[in-house]
């Protein structure tokens, strides 16, 4: 068997096991999609009024900017699976086994891409709700979830690094999430970034959640008139793709050489 | 053959020694025991063997393969069950086992047969669709082992495993230890109970700060440590003392009494000459004593002796009927 095969194999295996546990605690499911659509209706109905933006409506100007949001925050949860592996001494299980030494964690980070591909059609409907349209067609609604899913996923492998990085589950809880408070708001998601001081502006148009953002309200149609300046406001699905690539090539490799010197305690 | 091999492990955890230079040999077949107080090394040895951490210096074999060379391969021919049961909680046990089969590569439809057969020699088949959430802590840790042993592999690496387990599923695990090395398969296994050091090893080793101490049989050691030694318990402190100048006499050694009990002891090298001789002398004198036999040293004494601490749990003395 081929290496990669065998990783993937070995990774289906885990992530089979890990959908077990959702299955068998469903509650972990129903509390991952409450934050977001919180958030959802916090934002179209408190912000929604305050923040003006020009030539949409402010529910749809958001929409993209929550996915992106909580897809980020959906791939904190694989610091937190793997940080309990490891405590829980499964991790020295797993390698002291003749498996793919990749397979963990793509195991990992597909059962956690499976369920932010549950959070994401929970707040589909919820944005539907509310007021979200998409205004183009078939294809483009496609690709945008297709390139909202690609990034979820490679945020879970940072996610992944610094989940086996840390020393305690109770650390991952704080250690997955507290970066991307400034990551996701220091950004085009919630409120445009012509307001902005003039560096603040410059680092919210290059994060990678500005240029996902946009992406995502040029292939659904939420765009506004207001975009932001330079590299960023034009080729954005250029950049978005570019950090999606980035960010694989420097955690992919990161991550599973922590891995193989992960020791439990 | 030498089914594990290791020559001068070093392993430092920041200013801590924790492996200082401990050579190994289990030859193909034998059980070793790795004796040894808590913090002596046991564990990182086993951390070692078994693929799951570098040593910083030293060189480590599996049936011939080069550990820090070839862990894939190493990988293969091991079962290995940890300190703490590492069996997923959230899983049955038969799905905990059927995964340990995938990862193995047995095929689905084989590793779930093997999982069947494994539930059912370590009784847990009324427990197999379970979440493990449910099993007692006993029943983890037979879980635990059963995982180590899904590919029946001919080396075996177990730590501790029978910490915290009743005296039933300890006779119970002990029982399926020796089934797979009476089948062949090489074991080396660590354990703060001298009587299943005792009762398992072919040859044990004893280490402390890193360092093998003493090796042996289980009967080389004892040997070593205590020989033997003649106690006779009297009815009387006065025929006590008595006692004790015909002991003193027979023995050629110095008799120790302990008045309060009215029980002597001297020891010994020709055990039952000396017993004969003594109890000939008692019947001469008209001394009849209460208790009278040979007592040689157990692995417990070994243990003080070496490492000058207690070991985790006391095993009673052993009685060589005479």
């Amino acid at each position: 068997m081929s290496a990669v095969a065998m990783a993937l194999q070995d990774g289906w295996v885990v992530a089979k096991r890990n959908l077990t546990k959702i299955k068998r605690i469903p509650d972990l499911l129903i509390f991952s999609t409450i934050q977001p659509i919180m958030f959802v209706l916090l934002f179209a109905y408190v912000f929604g009024y305050a923040i003006p933006t020009q030539g949409v409506n402010y529910r749809e100007y958001l929409m993209p900017g929550i996915f992106v949001q909580t897809v980020a925050f959906g791939a904190g949860i694989t610091a937190i699976g793997l940080a309990e592996d490891l405590q829980k001494g499964m991790v020295d299980r797993f390698r002291s086994l003749p498996m793919s030494r990749a397979a963990v964690l793509i195991g990992r980070t597909t059962s956690d891409l499976l369920n932010n591909v549950f959070v994401v059609t929970v707040m589909s409907l919820t944005g539907l709700i509310v007021g979200w349209r998409i205004h183009t067609d078939i294809g483009r609604a496609l690709l945008g979830y297709v390139l909202l899913l690609t990034f979820a996923y490679a945020m879970s492998w940072i996610s992944a690094y610094i989940g086996l990085s840390v020393k305690s589950v109770e650390v991952a809880q704080s250690a997955g999430f507290i970066w991307m408070f400034p990551l996701t708001f220091l950004s085009n998601a919630f409120v445009p970034t012509g307001n902005m001081p003039t560096f603040l502006r410059t680092v919210a148009e290059w994060n990678p959640i500005s240029s996902m953002v946009l992406s995502l309200r040029d292939l659904w149609g939420n765009a506004g008139q207001e975009r932001g300046t330079g590299l960023p406001a034009e080729h954005p699905y250029l950049l978005a793709c570019g950090w999606i690539a980035l960010i694989l090539v420097i955690f992919v490799p990161l991550a599973i050489s922590r891995y193989r010197e992960a020791a439990s305690r | 053959m030498n089914a594990i091999r290791a020559e001068g492990l070093v392993k430092h955890y920041g200013e801590v020694r924790a492996l200082d230079g401990l050579d190994l040999t289990v030859p193909e077949g034998t059980v070793l025991g790795l004796l040894g107080p808590n913090g002596a090394g046991k564990t990182t040895s086993v951390r070692i063997i078994t693929t799951l951490l570098k040593p910083d210096s030293g060189h480590i074999e599996v049936n011939g393969i080069d550990v820090l060379r070839h862990p894939d391969q190493v990988r293969r021919i091991i079962g290995v069950s940890g300190q703490y049961a590492a069996v997923d909680e959230y899983l049955t046990g038969h799905e905990n086992l059927e995964m340990i089969g995938r990862l193995y590569h047995l095929g689905k439809r084989k590793a779930r047969a093997r999982a069947e057969e494994l539930l059912e020699r370590f009784n847990l088949t009324d427990a197999a669709k379970r979440t493990v959430k449910t099993y007692s802590g006993g029943m983890r840790r037979r879980l635990d082992l059963a995982g180590a042993l899904v590919i029946s592999p001919p080396v075996i690496v177990l730590d501790e495993p029978t910490t915290g387990l009743d005296p039933r599923s300890r006779l119970g695990m002990w029982d399926v230890i020796s089934e797979r090395v009476r089948a062949g398969a090489t074991l080396l296994l660590t354990t703060q109970y001298l009587e299943e050091a005792d009762q398992l090893a072919d040859n044990i080793v004893v280490i402390d700060h890193g360092r093998a101490i003493a090796q042996g049989t289980p009967d080389e050691l004892k040997r070593e440590v205590g020989g033997e030694r003649l106690e006779v318990t009297l009815g009387s402190r006065a025929e006590a003392q008595s006692a004790q100048e015909i002991l003193t006499k027979v023995c050629a050694s110095e008799a120790i009494i302990d008045e309060a009990a009215h029980r002597v002891h001297a020891p010994v090298t020709r055990g039952s000459w000396a017993l004969i001789e003594a109890v000939r002398q008692f019947d001469a004198a008209g001394i009849e004593p209460v208790d009278i036999g040979i007592h040689r040293a157990s692995l417990d004494d070994v243990f003080m002796k070496l490492t000058g601490q207690a070991p985790a749990e006391p095993s009673t003395e052993q009685e060589v009927a005479a």
